[in-house]
């Protein structure tokens, strides 16, 4: 077993020195603003609303303005995590400790039958295993609790069938997303009511970018999970990504032997599944600057979405988040 | 042409947003199919170097299989992202892209041309800051030109930019620019646009759009990127008088009451005199809350808690304005475009939202539909989807607004379907249709508290819902006669005698049923202020129906009571014979068989009369009364 000390809290390393240097200030107070009246009006119009919480850095700017948004409240709303049990565990330590530091409840739900089935991501492919401990597990969570609102961190600059979506996205009693007869948005107003079993998706982060995530980190000084800086960690090449070797359960190919290197993360997810960067970012100023020169997009770490053309519109249909 | 010779970002180079404030703008493209909106936003991403090595190679392999361009990159690829979409060929829904350049962020909705989707445009154009108006250079200026122009000044867009496209297919003309130039400016004066930029471009090989166009030295006015970046949109919101839609009452604990909201217009100072609205009662701002921490001012598109000097009641919906007060009506001149298939119905309820309010509405009056191609008033009997008019709306309770053309979020409302929830229609408001809003409501010396304290109780609605023959008129009638014996004040109204008196005028059409609904809630409401308990009995299928009558009375005074006997129970004990004939097909729309009932979500009280006795049933709704000290 690999010991790594999970670091957090508001001293982030690095967070001291930096100022936004690229977003204005009054451009993220713009985004600060609607975020905080999407969240405002999810509170208000449902019966049972719930935030899915990944623990990822969008997790993390979606937390921070629900905790803004009813100050000196807590959220309405508990948390839930659906975990897939592959988790990167300096991810499940950092959801812990978020937790019970802010005083919210936490709901983690996992898919028991997939789990008992024996679906990981390595024999059952990333599709499957996707499917079953993501997607199928997220839906029986929403439907143990009757949540008749989710709220989640996408946003629509992540790619092409997101940028269609709905900030408040209607799902059927099936949870399927019918892209082709989405209720239209206008101004600021929300049509919110649903029909007996349907649900909501509401996605308070829809008009941030991935640049505006991280400028406004810096200048909240969010904490978020320590895999998103550099940091010397054990990692095999595969399939032409980075896989981190996060615990024993990671069955090596022939040839396979983890190396030390200084890598980070883009995005966080199952760790068998995302891929990592070398780099020697050690602060969030400097994931910044290299983002800024960065010539691929976040979600080119994510294996799933090269499963096939247009995966990631089957998936939503189909209810994955 | 192939994506390698787009020349390498260095770190420098990347767009940077630092040098000014410059606001984000957000804004529309519009066309007709095949005029090259998605090839344009294409472009713009494209050449503000937003795109990334995987994407770019995503596009380049998508060109070669998908595209419409014989192998070279095909731009609107970028866009279109849904598989339907590409399969079709066309760009079927609203999407919004983000890209930005060294001196502005942009916000891009992307919006299709085909004609039955208006309504998406609309859409687009709500958010927006500035339209870009695409034509084709061969074609000019088009009814569908006419047609989304049109939409953009009811939806009060003052800023256009008109990119005339597609100038490499008639050689560069420029006597042809003018010409187009010369006829959308005619159209443009006519409608209120009142800021346009015409350009000719070339939109697949970029010529104006951000690069000055060699093949077109006789223009000489801006490319369509320098002028998105330098145009300036901003309204004078800020100026206006204060206006807070109040969303959510923050109340943590017994010390604190908040009141949150989006600062729809103008400015905020603690110690400032508001008015609570409708009401139109008095008091000052003790403390500004917003996401960076008490302030001592806050201004428009913040948002704020703000906590108040005096106890007055304020709840979601209500206004907290200064300055001059808003109007307050409910009767009012809209302008709609209709969006649901369902065509408008005048007379139908419909659920209107505004602001954070929302009430019952009905649509009193088509005055006239909007011919959008020649902008000519029609006498018409109804909107059908993609359609524009002009009716009067009556709403159940006042509502708190603006103009819309003095404030955009004041006075733009939707319409929602209360049966399908289908958002059926964009609203506009004109005016208030009764000069007289700003009198309020007479306050009387003997209201209901000191009824309900001569009568030793707390008035109340006891509202019966559940299916044909569940038993709720046996147990409210059973509830009506024991509160007799405790020496109670109820009066009881069945739907069924009702329909005898006060609703005989009435059949069992969906629009009559709901009006049914409504003047049931209102008696109800009546008694309620004379201090009585009501008891509905009243099948109410719909849900949203229910919660209307819910908002008819204060809180705590609706107890809604499902009596919840299973279907089959129901058409077992068949009492008039309804579900026989029914299922001969004789009463088409009966609740339960070919129309749908929509259980309460959270009723007060639930009651199965096949596991209960009527008698117990009545007995469990007395002991709530007393439980909750009705009694």
């Amino acid at each position: 077993m690999l010991d790594i000390p999970v670091t957090t809290g508001p001293a982030l390393p690095g967070a001291a020195d930096g100022k936004p240097t690229r977003a204005t200030t009054s451009h993220l107070r713009r985004l600060e603003a609607e975020s905080i009246h999407i969240l405002r009006e999810t509170a208000a119009e449902f019966r049972k609303p719930v935030m899915l919480y990944s623990i990822g850095k969008d997790s993390s700017v979606l937390l921070h303005l629900a905790m803004k948004a009813f100050h000196p409240g807590k959220p309405p709303f508990p948390l839930m995590h659906i975990d897939t049990t592959w988790k990167f565990r300096e991810m499940i330590a950092f959801r812990d400790m978020r937790a019970r530091e802010l005083g919210l409840d936490l709901i983690i739900h996992t898919n028991n039958a997939g789990l008992s089935q024996g679906i990981d991501p390595f024999t059952h492919g990333s599709a499957r295993y996707t499917d079953v401990m993501k997607t199928q597990a997220l839906r029986q969570a929403l439907d143990l609790h009757g949540f008749d609102a989710a709220i989640g961190g996408a946003r629509r600059d992540e790619e092409k069938s997101r940028a269609k979506e709905r900030v408040f996205s209607h799902r059927s009693t099936a949870h399927r997303w019918d892209p082709k007869n989405q209720r239209p948005e206008l101004w600021s107003l929300y049509n919110t009511l649903l029909a007996p079993g349907e649900s909501m998706r509401v996605f308070p982060l829809s008009n941030w970018t991935e640049l505006d995530i991280w400028d406004y980190i810096l200048l909240e000084d969010i904490p978020i999970v320590p895999l998103y800086l550099a940091a010397s960690r054990p990692v095999v090449e595969r399939d032409g990504a980075l896989i981190m070797v996060d615990d024993e359960r990671m069955p090596l190919r022939p040839n396979e032997e983890p190396r030390w290197r200084s890598v980070r993360f883009r995005t966080l997810g199952c760790y068998p599944l995302t891929g990592a960067t070398s780099s020697t970012a050690v602060t969030l100023p400097e994931i910044v600057r290299e983002m800024m020169a960065s010539r691929t997009s976040e979600r080119q770490g994510r294996m799933i979405d090269r499963d096939s053309p247009a995966s990631m519109e089957r998936k939503k249909a189909e209810g994955y988040f | 042409m192939s994506y390698h010779e787009a020349p390498t970002i260095a770190a420098s180079d990347a767009p940077r947003l630092d040098q000014n404030d410059r606001p984000t703008l957000r804004f529309v493209t519009c066309g007709s199919v095949d005029d090259g909106k998605s090839t344009l936003v294409g472009r713009l991403l494209y050449d503000s170097k937003t795109l990334l090595d995987d994407q770019l190679d995503a596009l380049a392999s998508e060109s070669r299989t998908a595209g419409t361009t014989g192998g070279d990159l095909d731009f609107a690829l970028l866009v279109d992202g849904l598989q339907a979409e590409r399969e079709q060929g066309i760009t079927i829904d609203v999407a919004y892209r983000f890209f930005a350049t060294k001196l502005r962020r942009f916000i891009v909705a992307d919006t299709p041309g085909h004609a039955q989707y208006t309504r998406n445009m609309a859409t687009g154009a709500s958010n927006a800051d500035l339209a870009v108006v695409l034509v084709d250079a061969r074609k000019g200026v088009i009814t569908q030109t006419r047609r989304h122009s049109h939409i953009l000044s009811l939806l009060g867009i003052r800023h256009v930019v008109l990119a005339v496209n597609k100038m490499d297919l008639i050689g560069f003309d420029g006597d042809r620019f003018a010409a187009i130039t010369a006829e959308y400016l005619t159209l443009a004066g006519q409608l209120g646009i009142s800021q346009v930029q015409c350009i000719p471009v070339v939109a697949p090989d970029g010529d104006n759009i951000v690069a000055a166009s060699a093949r077109m030295p006789w223009y000489t006015g801006p490319t369509v990127t320098a002028y998105l970046e330098s145009v300036d949109v901003e309204g004078d919101v800020s100026q206006r008088p204060f206006r807070l839609p109040v969303q959510w009452v923050n109340r943590p604990h017994a010390d604190f009451r908040g009141f949150c909201g989006r600062i729809a217009s103008g400015t905020i100072r603690a110690g400032d005199a508001v008015a609570v609205q409708p009401s139109g009662r008095q008091t000052r701002v003790a403390r500004i809350l917003t996401p960076g921490g008490e302030r001592d001012r806050a201004t428009a598109g913040e948002s704020i808690t703000l906590t108040l000097a005096d106890e007055v009641d304020v709840s979601r919906g209500d206004v907290l304005s200064a300055g001059s007060a808003p109007q307050i009506s409910d009767q009012l001149a809209a302008h709609l475009v209709w969006f649901d298939d369902e065509a408008m119905a005048a007379g139908r309820r419909y659920v209107l939202k505004c602001g954070t309010a929302s009430t019952g509405a009905v649509i009193s009056t088509l005055k006239h539909r909007i011919a959008i191609d020649t902008m000519a008033e029609e006498s018409a009997a109804t909107l059908d989807a993609n359609e524009i008019g002009h009716v009067h709306l009556s709403l159940d309770r006042p509502l708190v607004f603006e103009a819309y053309r003095d404030d955009r979020d004041m006075g733009s409302f939707i319409l929602i379907d209360p049966i399908s929830h289908r958002t059926a229609a964009a609203g506009m408001i004109d005016i208030s249709l009764c000069r007289a809003t700003n009198i309020h409501r007479h306050r009387l010396a003997v209201d209901k508290s000191v009824r309900a304290r001569l009568k030793q109780q707390r008035p109340c609605v006891l509202w019966f819902t559940g299916l044909s023959g569940a038993g709720k008129s046996t147990i409210a009638d059973l509830v009506d006669r024991r509160l007799a014996e405790l020496g109670r004040h109820a009066a009881l109204l069945d739907g069924d005698n009702l329909r005898h008196g006060i609703n005989r005028d009435l059949g069992f059409s969906s629009a009559e049923r709901m009006e049914n609904v409504r003047r049931v809630a209102e008696i109800a409401a009546l008694f309620v202020d004379a201090g009585m308990i009501a008891l509905v009995a009243l099948i109410s299928p719909f849900r949203n129906e229910r919660a209307l009558a819910r908002q008819r009375v204060e809180a705590g005074e609706f107890i809604e009571i499902h009596v919840a006997t299973p279907l089959a129970e129901c058409e077992r004990r068949d009492p008039k014979g309804l579900y026989r004939k029914a299922r001969a097909g004789e009463l088409p729309g009966f609740t339960g068989i070919d129309d749908p009932y929509e259980a309460p979500q959270a009723p007060e009280i639930t009651i199965d009369t096949s596991e209960l006795s009527s008698e117990a049933a009545c007995e469990r709704i007395i002991g709530y009364l007393r439980d909750n000290h009705y009694l």
